[in-house]
């Protein structure tokens, strides 16, 4: 469990970070360290120079402006679950980041990392796509701004170029009376997603007006439980309406299959997840 | 000199005292092989197999050779002197594989040994291990136990195609006639039962340093292990040392569960290293290693039959028992099923009995003693065969045992496979657990939880081990245990035993016992173990053994010593012997006024101003003691869990363990025991498995994918104990160490059945995962 020999550098702005990384062949972005890691000490990862964004003190922030929340990429698992910004203006992405791993890697593994890495386990992008989240991408060639959709490609492959790196999560704030949960059902030995489900919804008259829905662990990437939304949206808000929509939170969809849970298990606990998030976030919605 | 003693009355033999071991462990300040730096310490990194069979054409070590730091590197070829890795077990006809300490020309599952390299490093080394070259030709490979069975499967060894190690058939009685009978007028229940390979998985994985000195030949070897004073013998032996010119030390032991109750290929291989390159050098197991190379547990497929009257009274059983051996024999791989053979009866009262071992070859690790070494099969077998005996005669559970057990006045009962149970009452742990969980009370709760479409379960668990290994005859290398106690001029107490506690706290218990028979402190005692130059011949912990046996042989010499303080005590009163009593740390006598303290004698036994006529000075005594028979605990878990009907997953609700160990020298650490136990025993039930591919991988060889419980995994474990007292020592006790993962898969596996039964669930299999309850429950639901 030793990594190859590795240069390290620990700039202290972005731009420097961005020179480095432009500068350096073979060179990686290290965040918290989470997964990158472990995969250097397995000898999966061997880069040859390691950029550690830790010191960038531009990078880690939670802030709200404009019904707007912006999070920077080195902000911890922890400070987003415990943060009174999210907690009051985003619920879902507090309680998505209070799911991750343990109190260890809640405290070193940070969001810019978790998304950029892009386990189709991990718990943030199916809030993130629940949400509608946007990131913004910083490269010494300036900085763009994509849908989360569009970021994450595949399983851990994203929309990042060479030389770019993830500088800011942005989310919506929540309307008034949305009620929101994410509920997974975990790998008892990693803490990763089988299916983790981040629902919103909001009703009005007794009926429902707004779902979203996101689904990660299930297949080979996170997505929107687009099926899932439309059959909810303008039915009347009841156990019955969400029992049916979440039967379609996997329709369509390749489950993945492991030791721990086959495709056709995996795509069933999806839809009881599914069902479960529902009930919770409505349960909350006011 | 001071001799002054603080003296008390107050007993401490049965108190929770707290371990005086914790202080360092807790604080990080303890001691493990990995702490242990040498000046010019070199490091070594192991090349391994990634095939689970292959044949090696040829070894390239040359670019590795020139790497930097790198000092030597040696393959199979280069250590053909040494002996090969021992076997301990004696059963007829056994075929063992030459189990040499690194490959030649053939590997035999994924972690075997090929290379060794040694640089100034361990950064240099493990890159240089990627210089190695080997060329494998992969050849099929077989990972399962029944398909290395079946015709046509690839030969593990190809001198023994089919895959056989060995096979034994016990017999008890007359079960053909039982069967028979039962065939006629009673009732014959079958069914196929798995326990599943596991990884022991030690909190610290395996290391060794070895030290070399030219100068007298002397090796000193510091090895994470169970049995000192085994391993240097057996060390020794591989490696042409004279046994006196080797010292074993064993430093701090982060956990072993048996997996350290072994003699590994690097012991040897680090020693012939070192004396090679004259250097000290030291070999840390990674986790992965640890995963594919250190033995794993269990690894059984169990075809139970079983006949009774209608009327519940179980008459026979017949058990086949397939063993996942893996490629080689380790210590005692062999012998690990045979315990399951012997204690297949559990504490039923049944006369007839038939079992077969068939131990097949596999291209995996081998298995070995895991943390009850197979008894948690026997029982889980036998207590998973009455609850499906209950079912077919819709009994209730508890009803069908207490109708079989034998009465508390039957001990020392022999059973129908040759054991002697040394004492019991097995009725009581039940009854005291079922009061517990108010068993009429949860029967009515799950009821009522049915009709809600809620599947509540309740599962029992009467367990019983054999333990306190044991008469020498019955044990591979010697049964025995030792212990040498000495009293210093100024009164303080050094305690030596030849078991290796690593966890199990006899740094504590042991001074209870030594405090108590000198009236001192627990601060004026040291317990010494796990060191071959100080300590005289002991065989080590495993087998809940230690308190047992090593601790009666500390009793022995503490009660010699004691004899041997009056007799000074009489002399220094000047009164007769038998006129002397010891209370509270002071010999005094009616027939005179004056006293003398145990400190004033420990003295006077050193300086001597006053020998008495015919002693000897000193105060040091060294005993032994060959138990005369096992020791048998036994006890009721109750485990009460809610599955999930829609996820399939268990909760735990309640978790009861009653336990019965014998004389309880500290009941702190036997609760801690029991939760250790526990812990493990629904870790095998609900989570863990070491699985391998077709091809021999293991796909579960890292902590992200086998799934070892976590502090959540775990429920509050309500434990209560009864205490019958074994009268095989005279302390009275019989061990913990294993009963709590005995007693408790049964209980939960017991209890998921329990729950599922409307289902018409008879029998589901370990590791009880969500997935694989979900199946059980679609499968029933559309039947």
């Amino acid at each position: 469990m030793i990594a190859q020999s590795f240069e390290y550098s620990a700039p202290d702005s972005i731009a420097e970070a961005l020179r480095l990384l432009a500068s350096h062949q073979g060179s990686r972005v290290l965040a918290g360290g989470q997964s990158l890691i472990p995969m250097m000490k397995l000898r999966l990862s061997g880069p040859a120079h390691l950029i550690d964004l830790a010191r960038i003190a531009e990078l880690n922030y939670i802030g709200e402006t404009n019904g707007s929340i912006r999070i920077g990429a080195t902000s911890t698992h922890n400070q987003l679950a415990t943060s009174d910004t999210l907690r009051q203006s985003c619920p879902l992405l507090a309680e998505a980041a209070a799911r991750i791993g343990d109190v260890q890697v809640r405290n070193l593994g940070t969001i810019g990392g978790s998304v950029s890495h892009n386990d189709p386990a991990a718990d943030y992008p199916a809030a993130l796509q629940a949400l509608r989240a946007q990131v913004r991408l910083v490269s010494q060639r300036g900085e763009r701004t994509l849908p989360i959709d569009k970021f994450l490609l595949d399983a851990f492959t994203t929309a990042l170029e060479p030389g770019e790196i993830l500088a800011e999560v942005i989310v919506p704030a929540d309307a008034p009376g949305l009620g929101s949960a994410y509920l997974k059902h975990q790998q008892p030995a990693s803490g990763f997603a089988v299916a983790g489900v981040a629902a919103q919804l909001g009703m009005k008259g007794g009926k429902i007006t707004t779902a979203r829905l996101g689904i990660t662990g299930v297949a080979s990437n996170s997505y929107r439980g687009a099926a899932v939304e439309a059959a909810l949206e303008g039915r009347p808000a009841q156990d019955s309406s969400l029992a049916e929509a979440a039967g379609l939170a996997a329709k369509g969809v390749e489950a993945l299959s492991d030791v721990y849970a086959a495709a056709d298990y995996r795509a069933h606990i999806a839809g009881v997840m599914t069902r479960r998030a529902l009930q919770a976030a409505l349960a909350r919605a006011k | 000199m001071a001799t002054a003693t603080p003296t008390k009355t107050e007993t401490l033999v049965g108190k929770r005292v707290r371990r005086q071991e914790d202080p360092r462990l807790i604080t990080g300040t303890a001691t493990y092989v990995e702490d242990l730096k040498m000046p010019g310490m070199l490091y070594a990194v192991i090349v391994r197999s990634p095939h689970a069979a292959a044949r090696i054409q040829a070894v390239r070590t040359q670019a590795a050779a020139k790497a930097p730091g790198v000092q030597a590197v040696f393959t199979g070829a280069d250590v053909e002197s040494v002996g090969p890795v021992p076997c301990a077990a004696a059963l007829p006809g056994l075929r063992v594989p030459k189990h040499t300490i690194l490959a030649t020309n053939r590997v035999y599952f994924v972690g075997h040994p090929v290379t060794v390299v040694v640089a100034t490093d361990r950064y240099l080394a493990r890159d240089a291990a990627d210089l190695v070259e080997v060329d494998y030709e992969p050849l099929p490979a077989v990972s399962e136990p029944e398909k290395a069975l079946a015709k046509g499967a690839p030969a593990v060894h190809p001198e023994w195609p089919d895959n056989i190690a060995f096979t034994t058939h016990t017999e008890g009685g007359d079960l053909k006639k039982a069967f028979a009978e039962a065939a006629k007028t009673g009732v014959i229940v079958k069914e196929r039962i798995i326990s599943q390979r596991l990884v022991p998985m030690a909190m610290e994985t395996r290391g060794v340093v070895a030290e070399w000195r030219e100068g007298d030949r002397h090796l000193t070897l510091y090895s994470s292990t169970q049995i000192p004073h085994l391993l240097r013998t057996q060390v020794a032996i591989q490696l042409g040392l004279p046994e006196n010119h080797l010292r074993v030390i064993t430093p701090e032991v982060g956990g072993g569960f048996g997996s350290k109750l072994n003699v590994y290929a690097e012991e040897a291989l680090m020693g012939f290293v070192a004396m090679r390159v004259n250097k000290p050098i030291k070999w840390i197991e990674s986790r992965r290693e640890n995963f594919q190379t250190t033995i794993h547990g269990r690894g059984h497929v169990d075809y139970a039959e079983m006949s009774a009257t209608k009327d519940g009274t179980i008459t026979g059983m017949k058990i086949k028992i397939i063993q996942d051996l893996g490629a080689y024999h380790q210590l005692l791989t062999p012998l690990i099923p045979t315990l399951s053979v012997l204690m297949m009866p559990g504490l039923y009262n049944f006369r007839n009995v038939e079992a077969d071992i068939v131990g097949a070859f596999t291209n995996a690790v081998p298995t070995d003693a895991y943390r009850g070494a197979g008894r948690p099969e026997a029982t889980h077998v036998i207590e998973r065969m009455v609850d499906i005996l209950a079912a077919e005669l819709k009994m209730d559970p508890v009803e069908i045992r207490l109708k079989n057990f034998p009465s508390k006045d039957a001990f020392p009962f022999a059973t129908a496979t040759g054991l002697m149970y040394d004492s019991g009452d097995y009725a009581a742990p039940l009854h005291r657990a079922l009061q517990i969980v108010d068993y009429a009370g949860t029967r009515k709760k799950q009821a009522e939880g049915r009709k809600q479409g809620r599947y509540l379960g309740i599962g029992i668990s009467t367990y019983g081990e054999v333990c306190a290994f044991g008469p020498s005859p019955a044990t591979p290398a010697g049964g025995w245990e030792s212990a040498t106690v000495k009293i210093e001029p100024t009164a303080k107490v050094t305690v030596m035993t030849g078991s290796s506690p690593h966890g199990q706290g006899q740094e504590t218990t042991f001074a209870q016992l030594a405090a108590d028979a000198f009236g001192v402190s627990l601060d004026d005692i040291v317990v010494i173990h796990g060191d071959t130059a100080v300590v005289q011949y002991g065989i080590g912990t495993f087998g809940s053994r230690a308190t047992a046996v090593g601790g009666t042989a500390v009793y022995l010499a503490l009660q010699d010593l004691r004899a041997k303080c009056s007799k000074f005590a009489a002399h220094m009163l000047g009164v007769a012997l038998e006129s002397v009593t010891f209370e509270g740390g002071v010999f005094s006598s009616g027939k005179t006024a004056k006293t003398v303290s145990f400190g004033e004698v420990a003295l006077e036994a050193h300086i001597c101003r006053n020998l008495p006529p015919g002693m000897e000075p000193g105060l040091v005594v060294t005993r032994f003691f060959e138990p005369a028979n096992f020791a048998f605990p036994f006890g009721a878990h109750i485990a009460v869990v809610e599955v999930d009907k829609e996820t399939g997953e268990t909760k735990i609700q309640r978790y009861i363990a009653v336990d019965d160990c014998g004389k309880v020298i500290n009941p702190l650490m036997v609760d801690g025991q029991v939760h250790g136990g526990v812990a493990q025993g629904l870790g095998q039930a609900l989570l863990e498995e070491a699985v391998y591919d077709e091809g021999g991988q293991l796909v579960t060889g890292e902590l992200m994918s086998y799934s070892v419980p976590k502090a959540h995994h775990v429920p509050e474990i309500e434990c209560d104990r009864t205490e019958t007292p074994s009268p095989v020592n005279p302390l009275g006790v019989k061990g913990v160490g294993e009963a709590g993962t005995i007693g408790c898969s049964p209980a939960l596996v017991n209890a998921v059945v329990d729950a599922l039964s409307p289902l018409g669930v008879r029998h589901i299999d370990m590791p009880m995962t969500p997935q694989r309850v979900w199946r059980v429950i679609q499968e029933r639901s559309r039947t």
